[in-house]
């Protein structure tokens, strides 16, 4: 069976490496602030115990106020699971640092939320439009695009 | 005297025969080498994500039909399974068993056709696939008995499934568990040892152990690359945790052994339908569950092993009768991501056969 560790847990490990980094911790899950994501994700994926090698999926989620990246992590070592998540602010231009360099598995899935929910992810290599093409205006997945 | 040469730019689809599905691949090429892919998808983008915003949750499993149409059983049980558990509903015992029958007869039928397709693609050219496709009529029968479908069947509901199977159907279903690990041996006596599939597949397409993980690849893809990974073992859903099986691995992570975990996994889903076959309780198919399910508000990820792997569905309800978001992780889209890393360095000609390899549903990438 794989655990889901304790997101109160893992936030007061997070705390003492990088303080400042996590907003709330949830019973599975940890909200972290944007600017530190790629930090925490990194340390999230070597610290000895946690070694998150497995990114399972990421989604994107539009509150209106702000939008929240949702990254479900898996480590195939430990078999245990945590979700941890990041918001961006602002309808015009919301933007989140890329995991790409640490899973690959990120790349697509990166891609589609830019694509449909116009999240850019500073640091992508080829961040463009995957299931819409080029010319296409707005971002579908959005709640007030109708 | 130097002969000046450039690569160039080849366009493989939109419409092509090995692309199972609208797909493209823009290869760039020098002679016959590959030295780089993109994969370009979304040909068959039907928004089904916003789509679901837009129903209530029961209304979606016909939705969740169309995303790996090849396994639209597994697609209903992921979804089901999700809703389940965002909604604490229980669900019969009976029930519990008709999914696990059904979800293995979808695993034999998806793998018929990722083999068939895969030795389509590596030259064996027709003769393969008509076997498999015999064989999978058998369970597009025995589908078509419960529910009426041969390909989008509908059958899963929140709280069970939509109708108890009819009294033809166990006879049915024991007459093709006994026959099925014949055929399989049939094809293995055709195929193992077969110089075309061997010459083709053999060391082509490698994918690690670490770049399988690195990429968040699954099902026979992530196995076929020594990693012991399946969602029934590792983190058992609905029964299967009552039942005997193996995980079958591979070692090279070539597109051979991709090819000899799906045939193995089909063993072990005989298994598993024998074993099922005889546990069948009698009693209810379906807990009474309102027709308008109202989630509490939260958000839940439910997983499953479907065929191509992982089948994930992330769900956030408002305690409305339709969810706030419903996002799907696909295992095609996410093994699609292993393509590039397998080809580079290959001829034109592999490319095909270690896309086959992949076994992916386009509708399922797209959605």
């Amino acid at each position: 069976m794989t655990v889901a560790l304790s997101g109160g847990e893992i936030a007061a490990r997070l705390e003492e490496r990088f303080p400042g980094s996590v907003v709330e911790s949830g019973q599975d899950s940890l909200l972290v602030k944007s600017e530190s994501l790629r930090a925490v994700a990194g340390f999230l994926k070597t610290a000895p115990g946690l070694e998150f090698d497995y990114l399972t999926a990421i989604t994107g989620v539009d509150y209106y106020d702000y939008f929240e990246v949702v990254y479900q992590l898996t480590s195939i070592r430990h078999n245990h699971s945590l979700v941890v998540k990041a918001r961006c602010y602002g309808r015009e231009n919301p933007a989140l640092p890329s995991v790409v360099g640490l899973w690959k598995g990120a790349d697509f899935q990166e891609r589609e939320i830019y694509d449909l929910m116009g999240i850019r992810f500073e640091g992508h290599p080829n961040l463009k439009r995957v299931v819409l093409w080029d010319g296409f205006t707005g971002h579908p997945l959005r709640k007030d695009y109708l | 005297m130097v002969i000046k040469t450039e690569p160039f730019v080849v366009n493989i689809g939109p419409a092509h025969p090995s692309t199972h599905g609208v797909f493209r691949m823009r290869a760039t090429l020098d002679g016959e080498v590959v030295l780089d892919i993109e994969p370009v998808f979304g040909y068959l983008h039907r928004g089904i994500e916003k789509l679901a915003e837009e129903r209530t949750y029961t209304q979606i499993i016909p939705l969740t039909d169309r995303l790996d149409y090849l396994a639209s059983m597994s697609n209903n049980l992921a979804y089901v399974l999700t809703v389940e558990k965002l909604a604490g509903i229980a669900v019969p015992e009976r029930a519990e068993y008709l999914r696990v029958i059904m979800a293995e007869l979808q695993r034999i039928a998806s793998h018929l056709i990722g083999v068939g397709a895969f030795l389509n693609d590596c030259g064996a050219f027709m003769t393969p696939i008509l076997y498999m496709i015999r064989e999978r009529e058998k369970i597009l029968d025995l589908f078509e008995m419960v529910c009426g479908q041969r390909l989008t069947y509908n059958y899963m509901r929140i709280g069970g499934v939509s109708h108890d199977i009819p009294e033809e159907f166990l006879p049915a279903l024991k007459k093709f568990v006994d026959r099925m690990p014949g055929f399989i041996d049939e094809y293995d006596q055709l195929l193992q040892e077969n110089e075309i599939l061997l010459a083709r597949s053999k060391g082509v397409g490698i994918l690690s152990r670490e770049q399988a993980i690195n990429i968040s690849a699954s099902g026979p893809v992530l196995r076929a690359s020594g990693v012991k990974w399946d969602i029934r073992k590792v983190d058992p859903y609905s029964i299967y945790d009552r039942f005997g099986f193996e995980i079958p691995t591979g070692s090279a992570g070539d597109c051979y052994d991709r090819y000899r975990v799906r045939v193995e996994e089909m063993r072990q889903s005989v298994r598993i339908l024998k074993q099922a076959v005889e546990k069948l309780p009698a009693g209810g198919v379906r807990s009474e569950v309102s027709h308008l399910v109202r989630p509490p508000a939260g958000e839940a990820y439910g997983h499953i092993e479907a065929p191509k792997g992982e089948l994930g569905f992330y769900l956030v309800s408002d305690n409305s009768i339709a969810p706030y978001r419903f996002h799907v992780r696909a295992p095609s889209l996410l093994n699609l991501t292993a393509l590039r890393e397998m080809v580079v360095g290959w001829k034109v000609a592999d490319v095909l056969a270690i896309f086959g390899s992949i076994d992916i549903c386009m509708g399922e990438v797209d959605r």
